[in-house]
């Protein structure tokens, strides 16, 4: 058990600009992909729900683009969420990007980004159920429009009680962007393999390999966690004070 | 004299339940009407009519003379305050941006004009001093005064109140309609759905009782509460002070 350790240990040191490299690709992937992801998610999910929104003075013009956002972004959300990131990745990246001469990071930032917005899309728009009608009948009483109600009443609220699945995404998306591997981005799984492939300690490498990821999930848990309790502590304050100030 | 509000022939259903009926009513300038009926008469659905947050089926209704469905939908609403039973202030702002945010983005004034007048209407209700709490921290009385301020921002023509006082608990209950009272006697025409049978009698020029989607009565208060002429309003009111003794 300790030889097994000081073997991991040994591999650590010896390779740790390669596991340094490979964690700042993985961690660049996360973060990018969770944070695009969510910019996308909060548009689609906001949109999805004010496409279900009938008003009475919608012309039939407003009706068709109401009906046409629903289905595009309702298959949006289901082909993305209903078919692996790794498969999406490979079509994409052989299919496409490679020919096209992206570099492949920039190709893996936006499969990771174009993924998680369909799960941030369905993260937000439950959290929009979430907020009390009111809210909004309060906002169109003073004459907001549909889109206005939307942007600074009811998706700040939603946004702040979604943070833990938010989270969440991002915690899923340090491990999953493993899968990127495929499309040839040295992130940190690609970089164990190689390690792996070269030393034939396959064994010590996975489970310093799980070691690393269990450190970066949990950092970000942790990180997210102050976060969050700073938000919750400033209150309201929080998502509101610049939407006033930035006029329209 | 001009009509703030004109109803005609207003009806409404929710499925197959009809909610309104035939409702033909005004409303002048400066006048307080208060609607008066059982739980489900359809009071509430009246008023969101009024401002579009419910689609009537048929009939037609006038805001100064103009038709509702005339124009931008979202100026019509600006010009007709809403104050909800369940209060309805934003909760992720503050008291201040609640009564902000519609003067910018509704009326286009810039946000210092903005921020006076907000003052001003948060002073008149009594909320000034808590201009910078988030609103999710007040009282219930205190975010119904808000929320008044935040209609009076909008410079609207009437405002509607739906059961302002049924949410608050007795005690404050008071604070909310003495600032209505006072908001009666400087002349801002109000239409208020109310159980408070003392408000009705003592504030308003008129009062409306709604049963069963339509208006079987109305007139001046003391006409009404003293000599009712139909059964279903005598009912009503016995059934009323019943509930009050009890
Ligand atoms: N959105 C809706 N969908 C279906 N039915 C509704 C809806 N809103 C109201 N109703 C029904 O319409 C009827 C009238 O409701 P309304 O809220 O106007 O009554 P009300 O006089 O305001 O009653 P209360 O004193 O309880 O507020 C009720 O039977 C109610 O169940
Ligand atoms: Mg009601």
């Amino acid at each position: 058990m300790i030889e097994f350790i000081q073997r991991m240990i040994d591999l650590a040191v010896r390779y740790h600009t390669l596991f340094l490299n490979g964690i700042r690709y993985t961690v660049v992937l996360a973060l990018v992909g969770t944070a695009c992801g969510l910019l996308i998610g909060l548009v689609i999910g906001g949109l999805r729900a004010i496409s279900k929104q009938m008003e009475i003075n919608d012309t039939a013009l407003t009706r068709i683009i109401k009906k046409i956002i629903d289905i595009v972004t309702y298959i949006y959300i289901t082909v993305v969420r209903g078919t692996p990131m790794m498969v999406q990745g490979m079509l994409l990246w052989f299919g496409y990007f490679q020919g096209a001469g992206w570099n492949a990071l920039a190709a893996g930032c936006l499969i990771i980004s174009v993924n998680t917005g369909a799960y941030m899309a369905e993260i937000i728009r439950s959290g929009i159920m979430g907020i009390d009608k009111g809210q909004s009948e309060g906002a169109r009483s003073i004459g907001l429009s549909a889109w206005q109600t939307m942007r600074l009443i009811v998706l700040p609220q939603a946004l702040k009680n979604s943070i833990p699945s938010i989270v969440n995404e991002l915690i899923v998306n340090i491990k999953d962007s493993c899968v990127l591997s495929v499309m040839m981005i040295p992130e940190l799984f690609f970089q164990a393999e190689t390690i792996a492939g070269t030393t034939l300690k396959v064994t010590e490498t996975y489970t310093l390999l799980l070691v690393l990821y269990l450190i970066m999930t949990s950092l970000a848990a942790w990180l997210m966690g102050i976060v969050e309790k700073k938000i919750n502590h400033r209150k309201s304050n929080y998502f509101s004070s610049q939407t006033v100030a930035e006029g329209e | 004299m001009e009509h703030v509000i004109e109803i005609k022939h207003l009806a409404k259903s929710f499925g197959t339940q009809k909610v309104l009926n035939d409702i033909n009513f005004v409303v002048d300038k400066g006048e307080v009407v208060t609607i008066i009926g059982q739980s489900g008469s359809g009071k509430s659905t009246m008023l969101r009519c009024i401002n579009l947050l419910e689609v009537p089926d048929a009939g037609e209704i006038y805001v100064n003379g103009k038709s509702i469905y005339e124009g931008n939908i979202n100026k019509h609403r600006s010009e007709v305050g809403m104050v909800f039973q369940s209060f309805n202030l934003f909760d992720n702002k503050t008291v201040l941006e609640n009564c902000v945010l519609g003067q910018v983005k509704v009326l286009k004034r810039n946000k210092h004009e903005a921020i006076e007048i907000a003052h001003k209407y948060l002073k008149k209700v009594g909320m000034d001093e808590f201009a910078d709490k988030p609103s999710t921290q007040l009282s219930g009385g205190q975010k119904q005064r808000v929320a008044i301020a935040r209609s009076l921002c909008m410079d609207c023509q009437v405002i509607l109140f739906d059961e302002p006082t049924s949410a608050l608990d007795p005690i404050t209950v008071d604070e909310v309609l003495n600032v209505m009272k006072k908001l009666a006697e400087e002349g801002l025409t109000m239409v208020v759905v109310t159980h408070e049978m003392a408000f009705a009698k003592d504030v308003s020029d008129r009062v409306v009782f709604m049963e069963n989607g339509v208006i079987v009565e109305e007139g001046r208060p003391e006409q009404l509460f003293v000599n009712p002429q139909t059964d279903s309003l005598r009912r009503f009111l016995g059934r009323y002070l019943n509930q009050q003794t009890a």
